[in-house]
């Protein structure tokens, strides 16, 4: 068990008092971000980053991380109490959650979100801790077309298994990567894109991009909606705990379910969206009291909260192994990694031990911390919501301007960011995906300068994409993902016309 | 099966009403953003083909991999403004309502003008500014309470990246006159 030994090392490398401190800030920040309106997990670690610029790795990583497990953690309390989902993967609880609140079972309903969300997040640490090694280790005998075919992977299934309409997720992948060219070329040094503009000569920052994109245009989107709101305080007391987990080994089957198809969409780009509203689903077409669903039933707080909180770990999964995001959040942790001078890639599990054994290690205790704090400080949290959104309003904005500019120093930055904000909330509106253009942006030189390694290496032949097993058939398989839709509906219909009896639905 | 009542109440006496007209449809939008964006791709088409986006001895020029990128965003978009004059169904639904415009712009609005006034009077200033003005004028909270909380967010602000973690942000005259 070589991962158990560099798990204890790595909880070495944490138990100093300024870790553990920092990890209670993000832990407590994180909360309040996923609490809040306008704010989510994504936005809160990107305006977040620049207090970390000048900590070391670790230390950064670990409180990032735990804003991330904070926000997830605080999604559900808006969702049980008020009816309102505070982040989208959060949607999914409310369906049962909040009736339970009604019936003056808010914290039966808040204790089974605590504590499914830490069974799933759990299940994902301890995947990562015994697969992300051995990928990474398998990686490390990748070469630029395996590191390009991987990337084409990514970007294919995003657009071949999202839900949005393809034209769409194209186009926000297209702009990423794009964008992502914009300013030095890496390989000849010439400038790209830049249209004589100096500010333009460094490229379009990532997290400037991300910032605006999620911050601004979801202050702007929430000023749209009513924000009155009305909802139910709760204390968890120690009888309510005991009982909601003594009753906890009845609902194994969901909670292995769950953590499952969260693991399994975290890692792929599927997403906590879609892992919540699937656990959900699941848990109530296998049910077999499926009627009572929705009226305030146990099961539906476990279902999706599991699969959110398994999903939104594992997306780390991919990110430590391969150097490739599997949500939004995940990628700016990424983008985090390069501003602290790390490369992210298998190379990570060899060059920076300390580093991705502390992370790893943090999950575990950032997870038990999170479920203690969340637990005991409900009230607290559910009392922010007093506070009038025009209050909260412009200071995020103030957060967000202090974000853009501590990256590169830039007022550039800051206008940037606004711009990114009208493009992100506009987008939104029409239906065109986020998460792809994010993706793009931040492994858009990455993947390109595989490409041309790759050509470089090949004196300009394609083939090289499938000049062995391996890569030839990581490249297949991102083709077929790409055109899976079109590849079901075929295979769909030779399967009727085999078996003509079966009715379609 | 008692049902509680809520405990926490928050209002929204400026909350954008229900049957407010629609500004503009999902349609009319979905059609400027793809014309936008395919003059983008067209723009950037051009300037990957200036650079160069053939082959050279050692592998691509430097505006192949883009060149290519725009094409794809501008075959894209394409798809999407012919799909919207195809299909003449589905055509009335709102983009935003003017409630719901005089509502976004009451925060874009100040969001322009702290980052302008960012440039001139430093961060600090401009979110004091901010923050206060937008409190008392569009929350309709008390004045002092507005002065009083953006006053204290701003200090805090500063303290924390100006002096404990040592992130520059642009600073003003104020600033200057205490000596930082």
């Amino acid at each position: 068990m070589e991962a158990f030994g560099l798990l204890v090392h790595g909880f070495a490398v944490l138990m100093t008092w300024k870790t553990l401190a920092l990890m209670m800030v993000g832990l407590v920040l994180g909360v309040f971000v996923g609490v809040l309106p306008g704010l989510g997990g994504p936005n809160g670690v990107a305006i977040l980053l620049p207090l970390t610029f000048t900590m070391d790795p670790t230390s950064a990583i670990v409180m990032l991380s735990c804003i991330y497990w904070g926000a997830l953690f605080g999604g559900a309390i808006t969702s049980i109490l008020f009816n309102i989902p505070g982040e989208a993967w959060s949607v999914a609880t409310t369906f049962d959650g909040y009736p339970m609140a009604q019936q003056g079972k808010a914290a039966e309903a808040l204790t089974a979100a605590f504590t499914s969300s830490f069974i799933g997040s759990l299940f994902a640490v301890l995947l990562i801790t015994f697969l992300a090694p051995g990928i990474a280790s398998f990686a490390l005998r990748f070469g630029p077309p395996e590191f390009f075919a991987v990337y084409l992977l990514t970007f294919c299934s995003f657009v071949g298994l999202g839900r949005e309409a393809k034209h769409k997720t194209i186009i926000s992948m297209a702009l990423g990567l794009l964008l992502a060219g914009v300013g030095m070329d890496t390989v000849s040094g010439q400038l790209r894109m830049t249209f004589g503009l100096s500010e333009l000569l460094r490229g379009i920052n990532f997290l400037v991009a991300v910032i605006g994109l999620f911050g601004i245009s979801e202050i702007l989107l929430t000023m749209e909606e009513r924000l009155a709101l009305r909802g139910h305080a709760a204390r968890i007391s120690l009888r309510v705990l005991l009982n909601v987990w003594k009753d906890l080994p009845r609902y194994w089957v969901t909670l292995l379910r769950s953590s499952i198809i969260g693991a399994w969409l975290g890692i792929t780009p599927g997403g906590a969206i879609a892992a919540s509203f699937m656990g959900y689903n699941l848990a109530k077409r296998f049910s077999k009291d499926p009627e009572s669903f929705g009226k305030g039933r146990i099961e539906g707080v476990f279902a999706p909260e599991t699969a959110a909180h398994a999903s939104g770990t594992a997306a780390l999964l991919p990110m430590l192994a391969l150097g490739i995001p599997g949500s939004g959040t995940a990628a700016i942790l990424l983008g985090g990694l390069m501003v602290w001078g790390l490369n992210p890639g298998p190379l990570l599990f060899v060059e920076h031990k300390d580093f991705v054994w502390g992370l790893i290690a943090s999950m575990y205790l950032g997870n038990i911390v999170g479920l203690v704090i969340v637990l005991t400080t409900v009230p607290i949290f559910a009392a922010i919501l007093r506070v009038p959104f025009a209050a909260i309003a412009p200071m995020i904005v103030v957060s967000c301007a202090i974000g853009a500019y501590a990256i590169q120093n830039a007022m550039f930055d800051i206008w940037l960011m606004l711009l990114f904000g009208v493009v992100g909330y506009v987008f939104k509106k029409i239906g065109i995906p986020l998460a792809p253009f994010t993706l793009a942006l931040v492994l858009g030189s990455r993947a390109e300068d595989a490409f041309r390694l790759s050509m470089i290496g090949s004196g300009g032949d394609l083939r090289v994409f499938w000049s062995n097993a391996l890569v030839g058939s990581i490249t297949t398989l991102a083709i077929v993902l790409l055109f899976w839709p079109v590849i079901a509906k075929a295979v769909g219909r030779v399967g009727q016309l085999v078996q003509p009896a079966k009715r379609t639905s | 099966m008692s049902s509680t009542e809520p405990e926490i109440a928050v209002d929204d006496p400026t909350a954008p009403s229900e049957d407010s007209p629609a500004v503009t449809s999902t349609r009319t939008v979905e059609t400027i953003v793809y014309a936008l964006l395919i003059a983008l791709a067209l723009l950037l088409a051009f300037d990957n083909w200036r650079t160069g986006m053939g082959w050279e001895a050692e592998g691509p020029q430097a505006g192949y991999f883009p060149f290519y990128l725009s094409v794809v965003l501008g075959v894209a978009s394409l798809y999407g403004l012919l799909g919207i004059f195809l299909s003449r169904a589905a055509s009335s639904e709102t983009f935003v309502t003017r409630d719901q415009l005089r509502r976004v712009m009451q925060v874009f609005v100040p969001t322009f003008l702290f980052c302008l006034f960012t440039q001139w009077l430093g961060l600090y200033v401009a979110s004091f500014i901010l923050i206060a003005g937008f409190m008392w004028m569009v929350g309709r909270i008390a004045l002092w309470k507005s002065l009083l909380t953006s006053f204290v967010f701003s200090l805090a602000m500063f303290i924390t990246f100006e002096i404990a973690f040592d992130v520059i942000m642009p600073k003003g005259p104020l600033e200057a006159l205490f000596g930082f």
